[in-house]
Protein backbone atom coordinates (compact mmCIF):
# COMPACT_ATOMS: atom_id res chain seq x y z
CA UNK A 1 0.00 0.00 0.00
CA UNK A 2 2.83 1.92 0.62
CA UNK A 3 4.55 1.07 -2.39
CA UNK A 4 1.70 1.83 -4.17
CA UNK A 5 1.14 5.76 -2.90
CA UNK A 6 4.66 6.40 -3.42
CA UNK A 7 4.26 5.04 -6.98
CA UNK A 8 1.09 7.47 -7.41
CA UNK A 9 3.00 10.64 -5.43
CA UNK A 10 6.59 10.59 -7.60
CA UNK A 11 4.01 9.49 -10.93
CA UNK A 12 2.26 13.12 -9.97
CA UNK A 13 5.53 14.97 -9.57
CA UNK A 14 6.57 13.78 -13.15
CA UNK A 15 3.67 14.50 -14.70
CA UNK A 16 3.37 18.01 -12.85
CA UNK A 17 6.97 18.74 -13.97
CA UNK A 18 6.58 21.46 -16.93
CA UNK A 19 4.50 23.39 -15.01
CA UNK A 20 6.99 22.87 -11.67
CA UNK A 21 9.76 23.81 -13.73
CA UNK A 22 7.83 26.99 -15.19
CA UNK A 23 7.44 28.11 -11.73
CA UNK A 24 10.85 28.04 -10.52
CA UNK A 25 12.06 29.40 -13.83
CA UNK A 26 10.17 32.52 -13.13
CA UNK A 27 10.40 32.78 -9.57
CA UNK A 28 14.60 32.11 -10.00
CA UNK A 29 15.24 33.46 -13.81
CA UNK A 30 17.73 30.74 -14.43
CA UNK A 31 19.95 32.80 -17.17
CA UNK A 32 23.35 32.32 -16.45
CA UNK A 33 23.74 35.93 -16.08
CA UNK A 34 25.98 35.63 -13.25
CA UNK A 35 28.81 34.57 -16.03
CA UNK A 36 28.41 38.00 -17.45
CA UNK A 37 28.85 36.55 -20.70
CA UNK A 38 28.38 39.46 -23.11
CA UNK A 39 26.18 37.97 -25.66
CA UNK A 40 24.41 34.91 -24.07
CA UNK A 41 20.74 35.57 -22.64
CA UNK A 42 17.68 33.72 -23.63
CA UNK A 43 14.05 33.20 -22.30
CA UNK A 44 13.31 29.66 -21.17
CA UNK A 45 9.76 30.03 -20.08
CA UNK A 46 9.09 30.93 -24.06
CA UNK A 47 10.78 27.46 -24.53
CA UNK A 48 8.68 25.36 -22.17
CA UNK A 49 5.27 27.09 -22.66
CA UNK A 50 5.31 26.45 -26.63
CA UNK A 51 6.71 22.60 -26.72
CA UNK A 52 4.54 22.00 -23.64
CA UNK A 53 1.21 23.55 -25.24
CA UNK A 54 1.80 22.31 -28.70
CA UNK A 55 2.55 18.68 -27.50
CA UNK A 56 0.74 18.31 -24.19
CA UNK A 57 -1.77 21.66 -23.48
CA UNK A 58 -3.42 19.95 -20.12
CA UNK A 59 0.31 19.07 -18.93
CA UNK A 60 0.42 23.27 -18.59
CA UNK A 61 -3.14 25.13 -17.44
CA UNK A 62 -3.73 28.32 -18.56
CA UNK A 63 -4.48 30.03 -15.51
CA UNK A 64 -1.48 28.98 -13.75
CA UNK A 65 0.41 30.22 -16.97
CA UNK A 66 -0.97 33.88 -16.15
CA UNK A 67 0.20 33.46 -12.50
CA UNK A 68 3.45 32.34 -13.57
CA UNK A 69 3.96 35.54 -16.34
CA UNK A 70 2.34 37.94 -12.79
CA UNK A 71 5.16 36.33 -10.96
CA UNK A 72 7.69 36.85 -13.84
CA UNK A 73 7.24 40.53 -14.10
CA UNK A 74 7.41 41.24 -10.47
CA UNK A 75 11.08 39.03 -10.30
CA UNK A 76 12.58 40.72 -13.73
CA UNK A 77 10.51 44.10 -12.87
CA UNK A 78 8.19 44.31 -15.67
CA UNK A 79 4.65 45.98 -15.72
CA UNK A 80 2.35 43.59 -13.93
CA UNK A 81 0.65 41.47 -16.76
CA UNK A 82 3.03 41.85 -19.77
CA UNK A 83 4.78 38.22 -19.64
CA UNK A 84 1.35 36.85 -19.05
CA UNK A 85 0.33 38.01 -22.21
CA UNK A 86 3.27 36.79 -23.78
CA UNK A 87 2.69 33.59 -22.50
CA UNK A 88 -0.74 32.90 -23.23
CA UNK A 89 -0.19 34.58 -26.97
CA UNK A 90 2.27 32.01 -26.83
CA UNK A 91 -0.12 29.15 -26.18
CA UNK A 92 -2.47 30.26 -28.53
CA UNK A 93 -0.07 30.32 -31.38
CA UNK A 94 1.04 26.91 -30.22
CA UNK A 95 -3.07 25.79 -29.88
CA UNK A 96 -3.73 27.62 -33.56
CA UNK A 97 -0.77 25.43 -35.13
CA UNK A 98 -1.58 22.32 -33.40
CA UNK A 99 -5.32 22.50 -34.83
CA UNK A 100 -3.63 23.11 -38.54
CA UNK A 101 -0.92 20.26 -38.39
CA UNK A 102 -1.56 16.82 -39.84
CA UNK A 103 2.15 15.27 -39.72
CA UNK A 104 3.87 17.18 -36.75
CA UNK A 105 7.71 17.27 -37.03
CA UNK A 106 10.16 19.18 -35.03
CA UNK A 107 11.95 21.85 -37.71
CA UNK A 108 8.23 22.62 -38.76
CA UNK A 109 7.73 23.62 -34.69
CA UNK A 110 11.09 25.08 -34.67
CA UNK A 111 10.31 27.10 -37.13
CA UNK A 112 6.72 27.98 -36.08
CA UNK A 113 8.49 29.00 -32.85
CA UNK A 114 10.99 31.21 -34.66
CA UNK A 115 7.61 33.18 -36.12
CA UNK A 116 5.70 32.89 -32.85
CA UNK A 117 8.42 34.47 -30.63
CA UNK A 118 9.14 37.07 -32.83
CA UNK A 119 5.26 38.68 -33.20
CA UNK A 120 4.81 38.20 -29.28
CA UNK A 121 8.47 39.72 -28.60
CA UNK A 122 8.00 41.97 -31.10
CA UNK A 123 4.43 43.01 -29.14
CA UNK A 124 5.53 43.04 -25.84
CA UNK A 125 8.48 45.54 -26.64
CA UNK A 126 6.17 48.14 -28.64
CA UNK A 127 3.54 47.83 -25.80
CA UNK A 128 6.48 48.78 -23.01
CA UNK A 129 8.06 51.23 -25.34
CA UNK A 130 5.17 52.96 -26.61
CA UNK A 131 2.97 52.63 -23.41
CA UNK A 132 5.62 52.51 -20.26
CA UNK A 133 8.34 54.55 -21.94
CA UNK A 134 11.00 51.78 -21.15
CA UNK A 135 14.32 52.25 -22.57
CA UNK A 136 15.76 48.82 -24.61
CA UNK A 137 18.75 47.51 -25.77
CA UNK A 138 18.06 46.24 -29.35
CA UNK A 139 21.50 44.67 -29.16
CA UNK A 140 20.26 42.56 -26.41
CA UNK A 141 16.87 41.95 -27.51
CA UNK A 142 18.54 39.94 -30.69
CA UNK A 143 20.57 38.25 -28.76
CA UNK A 144 17.98 37.09 -26.20
CA UNK A 145 15.78 36.04 -29.49
CA UNK A 146 18.61 34.36 -31.04
CA UNK A 147 19.32 32.39 -28.23
CA UNK A 148 16.22 31.32 -27.11
CA UNK A 149 15.27 30.15 -30.85
CA UNK A 150 18.71 27.89 -30.33
CA UNK A 151 17.79 26.73 -27.23
CA UNK A 152 14.03 25.24 -28.52
CA UNK A 153 15.64 22.50 -30.42
CA UNK A 154 17.70 21.21 -27.53
CA UNK A 155 15.01 21.59 -24.96
CA UNK A 156 12.17 20.41 -27.27
CA UNK A 157 14.57 16.65 -28.29
CA UNK A 158 15.26 16.79 -23.94
CA UNK A 159 11.34 16.87 -23.52
CA UNK A 160 10.36 14.69 -26.21
CA UNK A 161 12.55 12.21 -24.15
CA UNK A 162 11.15 12.87 -21.05
CA UNK A 163 7.43 12.89 -22.68
CA UNK A 164 7.79 9.33 -23.71
CA UNK A 165 9.49 8.43 -20.73
CA UNK A 166 6.64 9.60 -18.18
CA UNK A 167 3.58 10.07 -20.43
CA UNK A 168 4.66 6.89 -23.03
CA UNK A 169 3.39 7.47 -26.82
CA UNK A 170 -0.01 8.56 -26.18
CA UNK A 171 -1.43 12.05 -27.72
CA UNK A 172 2.02 13.10 -29.01
CA UNK B 1 -7.19 32.91 -49.95
CA UNK B 2 -10.00 30.45 -51.43
CA UNK B 3 -13.59 30.61 -48.68
CA UNK B 4 -12.30 27.09 -47.82
CA UNK B 5 -8.80 28.10 -46.56
CA UNK B 6 -10.19 30.96 -44.76
CA UNK B 7 -12.83 29.08 -43.10
CA UNK B 8 -10.14 26.47 -42.05
CA UNK B 9 -8.18 29.28 -40.40
CA UNK B 10 -11.15 30.74 -38.72
CA UNK B 11 -11.98 27.45 -37.28
CA UNK B 12 -8.57 26.92 -35.97
CA UNK B 13 -7.75 30.37 -34.52
CA UNK B 14 -11.43 29.54 -32.85
CA UNK B 15 -10.88 26.99 -31.59
CA UNK B 16 -7.47 28.10 -30.31
CA UNK B 17 -8.07 31.15 -28.53
CA UNK B 18 -11.59 30.88 -27.86
CA UNK B 19 -12.38 27.72 -27.10
CA UNK B 20 -11.71 26.05 -23.10
CA UNK B 21 -9.34 23.37 -23.77
CA UNK B 22 -9.05 19.81 -22.63
CA UNK B 23 -8.46 20.03 -18.63
CA UNK B 24 -8.74 24.14 -19.13
CA UNK B 25 -10.56 26.16 -16.34
CA UNK B 26 -10.26 29.30 -18.81
CA UNK B 27 -10.66 30.19 -22.21
CA UNK B 28 -7.09 31.80 -23.43
CA UNK B 29 -9.05 35.19 -24.96
CA UNK B 30 -10.60 35.54 -21.06
CA UNK B 31 -7.03 35.64 -19.79
CA UNK B 32 -5.41 37.58 -22.09
CA UNK B 33 -8.31 40.54 -22.21
CA UNK B 34 -7.63 39.81 -17.83
CA UNK B 35 -3.66 40.52 -18.74
CA UNK B 36 -4.70 43.83 -20.95
CA UNK B 37 -7.66 44.78 -18.56
CA UNK B 38 -4.57 44.40 -15.47
CA UNK B 39 -2.25 46.24 -17.43
CA UNK B 40 -3.67 49.13 -18.42
CA UNK B 41 -5.29 49.32 -14.95
CA UNK B 42 -1.93 49.03 -13.76
CA UNK B 43 -0.17 51.93 -16.34
CA UNK B 44 -3.08 54.74 -15.09
CA UNK B 45 -1.66 53.59 -10.90
CA UNK B 46 -5.58 52.57 -10.32
CA UNK B 47 -5.22 52.30 -6.66
CA UNK B 48 -7.12 48.57 -6.28
CA UNK B 49 -4.88 47.06 -8.56
CA UNK B 50 -1.65 48.52 -7.16
CA UNK B 51 -2.55 47.36 -3.52
CA UNK B 52 -2.79 43.80 -5.39
CA UNK B 53 0.44 44.76 -7.07
CA UNK B 54 1.85 45.12 -3.46
CA UNK B 55 0.90 41.64 -2.01
CA UNK B 56 1.70 39.92 -4.84
CA UNK B 57 5.10 41.55 -4.79
CA UNK B 58 5.63 40.96 -0.83
CA UNK B 59 4.72 37.08 -1.66
CA UNK B 60 6.88 36.44 -4.94
CA UNK B 61 9.96 38.30 -3.61
CA UNK B 62 10.00 36.22 -0.44
CA UNK B 63 9.59 33.38 -2.65
CA UNK B 64 11.98 33.86 -5.27
CA UNK B 65 14.72 34.28 -2.65
CA UNK B 66 13.86 30.48 -1.36
CA UNK B 67 13.49 29.21 -5.08
CA UNK B 68 17.02 30.88 -5.59
CA UNK B 69 19.18 29.14 -2.80
CA UNK B 70 20.62 26.69 -4.85
CA UNK B 71 21.40 28.72 -7.64
CA UNK B 72 23.15 31.52 -5.46
CA UNK B 73 25.28 28.57 -3.98
CA UNK B 74 26.18 28.07 -7.06
CA UNK B 75 26.87 31.17 -8.07
CA UNK B 76 28.75 31.81 -4.65
CA UNK B 77 30.65 29.11 -5.57
CA UNK B 78 31.65 29.95 -9.43
CA UNK B 79 32.79 33.53 -7.40
CA UNK B 80 35.24 31.71 -4.95
CA UNK B 81 36.60 29.50 -7.66
CA UNK B 82 37.06 32.52 -10.08
CA UNK B 83 38.51 34.67 -7.38
CA UNK B 84 41.25 32.45 -5.81
CA UNK B 85 42.67 32.27 -9.72
CA UNK B 86 43.08 36.47 -9.51
CA UNK B 87 44.09 36.16 -5.94
CA UNK B 88 48.06 35.98 -6.33
CA UNK B 89 47.68 39.21 -8.66
CA UNK B 90 45.96 41.22 -6.69
CA UNK B 91 47.83 40.83 -3.70
CA UNK B 92 50.83 42.84 -5.08
CA UNK B 93 48.21 45.31 -6.43
CA UNK B 94 46.45 45.89 -3.24
CA UNK B 95 50.05 46.08 -1.24
CA UNK B 96 51.23 48.85 -3.31
CA UNK B 97 47.92 50.55 -3.02
CA UNK B 98 47.71 50.63 0.64
CA UNK B 99 50.85 52.53 0.94
CA UNK B 100 49.32 54.94 -1.16
CA UNK B 101 46.38 55.53 0.52
CA UNK B 102 47.88 55.34 4.48
CA UNK B 103 49.66 58.81 2.85
CA UNK B 104 46.53 59.61 1.52
CA UNK B 105 44.75 59.61 4.67
CA UNK B 106 45.92 61.93 6.78
CA UNK B 107 45.81 64.67 4.41
CA UNK B 108 42.34 63.42 3.38
CA UNK B 109 41.32 63.92 7.14
CA UNK B 110 41.59 67.82 7.00
CA UNK B 111 40.09 68.09 3.80
CA UNK B 112 37.06 66.37 5.08
CA UNK B 113 36.68 68.81 8.14
CA UNK B 114 37.44 71.89 6.20
CA UNK B 115 34.91 70.46 3.30
CA UNK B 116 32.19 70.27 5.54
CA UNK B 117 32.70 73.68 7.23
CA UNK B 118 32.65 75.29 4.08
CA UNK B 119 29.30 72.97 3.05
CA UNK B 120 27.45 74.64 6.15
CA UNK B 121 28.65 78.35 4.69
CA UNK B 122 26.66 77.91 1.36
CA UNK B 123 23.88 75.65 2.93
CA UNK B 124 24.28 72.38 1.13
CA UNK B 125 22.94 68.64 1.80
CA UNK B 126 25.48 68.09 4.64
CA UNK B 127 23.50 66.06 7.36
CA UNK B 128 22.03 62.09 6.40
CA UNK B 129 19.01 60.78 8.03
CA UNK B 130 19.64 57.59 9.42
CA UNK B 131 20.82 55.28 7.32
CA UNK B 132 19.07 51.65 6.60
CA UNK B 133 21.83 48.73 5.99
CA UNK B 134 19.12 45.96 4.09
CA UNK B 135 20.17 42.48 2.70
CA UNK B 136 19.38 41.75 -0.92
CA UNK B 137 17.06 39.01 -1.42
CA UNK B 138 16.67 39.20 -4.87
CA UNK B 139 19.52 40.60 -7.26
CA UNK B 140 18.04 38.63 -10.75
CA UNK B 141 19.04 40.72 -13.47
CA UNK B 142 17.60 40.37 -16.80
CA UNK B 143 18.46 41.55 -20.23
CA UNK B 144 16.46 44.34 -19.72
CA UNK B 145 16.30 45.38 -16.41
CA UNK B 146 19.55 45.91 -13.33
CA UNK B 147 17.74 45.91 -10.37
CA UNK B 148 17.72 44.83 -7.08
CA UNK B 149 15.09 44.03 -4.40
CA UNK B 150 16.37 44.24 -0.42
CA UNK B 151 14.43 43.57 2.35
CA UNK B 152 13.58 46.91 4.08
CA UNK B 153 10.41 48.66 2.94
CA UNK B 154 7.90 51.50 4.32
CA UNK B 155 7.43 49.63 7.71
CA UNK B 156 11.50 50.26 8.04
CA UNK B 157 10.64 54.10 6.80
CA UNK B 158 12.21 53.67 3.21
CA UNK B 159 10.60 55.74 0.79
CA UNK B 160 10.74 56.27 -3.18
CA UNK B 161 14.05 58.24 -4.43
CA UNK B 162 16.43 56.70 -1.26
CA UNK B 163 19.80 56.73 -2.34
CA UNK B 164 21.06 53.04 -2.31
CA UNK B 165 25.05 53.02 -1.48
CA UNK B 166 27.60 50.24 -1.34
CA UNK B 167 29.92 51.76 1.48
CA UNK B 168 30.85 55.07 0.33
CA UNK B 169 29.32 54.24 -3.15
CA UNK B 170 26.37 55.50 -4.96
CA UNK B 171 25.28 52.08 -6.78
CA UNK B 172 21.66 53.49 -7.53
CA UNK B 173 18.03 54.71 -6.02
CA UNK B 174 15.00 53.03 -4.54
CA UNK B 175 11.72 53.17 -7.32
CA UNK B 176 9.64 50.76 -5.76
CA UNK B 177 8.65 50.52 -1.70
CA UNK B 178 6.20 47.67 -0.93
CA UNK B 179 5.88 46.76 3.11
CA UNK B 180 8.97 44.94 3.82
CA UNK B 181 10.66 45.31 0.09
CA UNK B 182 11.98 47.51 -2.01
CA UNK B 183 13.57 47.70 -5.25
CA UNK B 184 16.05 49.81 -5.91
CA UNK B 185 17.42 50.68 -9.64
CA UNK B 186 21.09 50.33 -9.95
CA UNK B 187 23.06 52.84 -12.31
CA UNK B 188 23.53 50.11 -14.59
CA UNK B 189 20.16 49.82 -15.67
CA UNK B 190 19.19 51.73 -19.29
CA UNK B 191 16.15 53.75 -17.67
CA UNK B 192 18.76 54.79 -14.79
CA UNK B 193 19.70 58.58 -15.30
CA UNK B 194 21.96 60.45 -12.41
CA UNK B 195 23.66 64.09 -12.82
CA UNK B 196 26.99 63.39 -11.99
CA UNK B 197 29.91 65.84 -12.04
CA UNK B 198 33.41 64.94 -13.25
CA UNK B 199 36.55 66.20 -11.84
CA UNK B 200 38.80 67.00 -12.14
CA UNK B 201 37.68 70.08 -14.51
CA UNK B 202 34.55 70.04 -12.94
CA UNK B 203 32.05 69.30 -16.13
CA UNK B 204 28.57 68.65 -15.19
CA UNK B 205 26.67 65.77 -17.04
CA UNK B 206 24.42 62.94 -16.98
CA UNK B 207 25.14 59.39 -16.52
CA UNK B 208 23.07 56.62 -17.61
CA UNK B 209 22.96 53.05 -17.73
CA UNK B 210 23.63 51.04 -20.63
CA UNK B 211 22.23 47.46 -19.88
CA UNK B 212 25.49 45.84 -19.22
CA UNK B 213 27.74 46.51 -16.33
CA UNK B 214 28.91 50.05 -16.92
CA UNK B 215 27.45 53.09 -17.48
CA UNK B 216 27.66 56.17 -20.12
CA UNK B 217 28.23 59.70 -19.60
CA UNK B 218 25.47 61.51 -21.80
CA UNK B 219 24.73 65.46 -23.10
CA UNK B 220 28.48 66.47 -22.96
CA UNK B 221 30.06 68.79 -25.68
CA UNK B 222 32.34 66.93 -27.55
CA UNK B 223 35.17 69.69 -27.39
CA UNK B 224 35.23 68.76 -23.42
CA UNK B 225 38.86 67.59 -22.66
CA UNK B 226 38.02 64.74 -20.07
CA UNK B 227 41.00 62.55 -19.02
CA UNK B 228 41.02 59.11 -19.01
CA UNK B 229 40.40 57.90 -14.79
CA UNK B 230 38.62 61.03 -14.42
CA UNK B 231 36.29 60.21 -11.09
CA UNK B 232 32.62 60.91 -11.42
CA UNK B 233 30.62 61.94 -8.44
CA UNK B 234 26.75 62.83 -7.85
CA UNK B 235 26.77 66.71 -8.55
CA UNK B 236 23.93 67.11 -6.33
CA UNK B 237 21.47 68.59 -8.80
CA UNK B 238 17.57 68.00 -8.24
CA UNK B 239 18.19 67.90 -5.17
CA UNK B 240 17.62 64.21 -4.56
CA UNK B 241 21.09 63.08 -3.55
CA UNK B 242 23.91 65.46 -1.71
CA UNK B 243 27.17 66.49 -4.05
CA UNK B 244 30.01 64.34 -4.30
CA UNK B 245 28.70 60.74 -3.72
CA UNK B 246 31.83 58.85 -5.46
CA UNK B 247 30.60 56.69 -8.42
CA UNK B 248 33.29 55.09 -10.82
CA UNK B 249 36.48 56.19 -13.40
CA UNK B 250 36.10 57.56 -16.57
CA UNK B 251 36.86 54.73 -19.41
CA UNK B 252 38.10 56.71 -22.80
CA UNK B 253 36.99 53.76 -25.71
CA UNK B 254 39.57 55.04 -28.48
CA UNK B 255 37.53 53.28 -30.60
CA UNK B 256 34.78 56.32 -30.91
CA UNK B 257 35.52 58.22 -27.92
CA UNK B 258 32.69 57.01 -25.93
CA UNK B 259 32.93 58.05 -22.24
CA UNK B 260 32.41 54.79 -20.38
CA UNK B 261 31.92 54.46 -17.01
CA UNK B 262 33.62 52.14 -14.37
CA UNK B 263 32.14 51.93 -11.50
CA UNK B 264 33.93 51.44 -8.15
CA UNK B 265 31.32 48.82 -6.77
CA UNK B 266 30.49 45.59 -8.48
CA UNK B 267 27.15 45.30 -8.52
CA UNK B 268 27.12 41.59 -8.91
CA UNK B 269 28.92 40.93 -5.51
CA UNK B 270 26.63 43.36 -3.31
CA UNK B 271 24.98 41.35 -0.05
CA UNK B 272 23.88 44.82 2.17
CA UNK B 273 23.45 47.95 0.94
CA UNK B 274 22.84 51.58 2.80
CA UNK B 275 19.70 53.27 1.93
CA UNK B 276 19.78 56.79 3.11
CA UNK B 277 18.38 60.09 2.20
CA UNK B 278 19.94 63.51 2.37
CA UNK B 279 18.75 66.81 4.33
CA UNK B 280 19.96 70.09 4.76
CA UNK B 281 21.83 70.35 8.44
CA UNK B 282 19.32 73.32 10.26
CA UNK B 283 22.02 73.82 13.01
Amino acid sequence: MVEFSKITITNRILRYAPILLLFISVLNEFDFNYLELKYFSFNFPFVLIFYWSLKKAESLGYGLIFIAGIINDVVVGLPMGISSLAYLLICGFAAYFRNITLNPSLVKDWFFFLTTILVVNSMVYSLLVLFFSYNMNYNDLIVNFIFTFLLYIICANIFEVYQKLVFGNQNV
Amino acid sequence: MDAGSRDDFIIAIRSAFLKKGNKQRFSLIFLIIFSLIFLALGRINFKPIDNVKIAIREIVYRSSFVVSIPENYLKKTYQIIQSHFIIYNDYFEIKSEIKELKAQKTVDKFIVEENKRLKKIIDDYVAESNEIVAKIIIDKNSPFLRSLIVNKGSKNNIKLGMAVLDGNYLVGKVVEVNYLTSRALLLSDLNSKIPVIIEPGNFQSILSGTGKSDGIIQYLKENYLIEENSTIYTSGAGGLFKAGIPIGKIEIKESNKEKKVDFFSDFSQLRFVKIMSFEKDMD
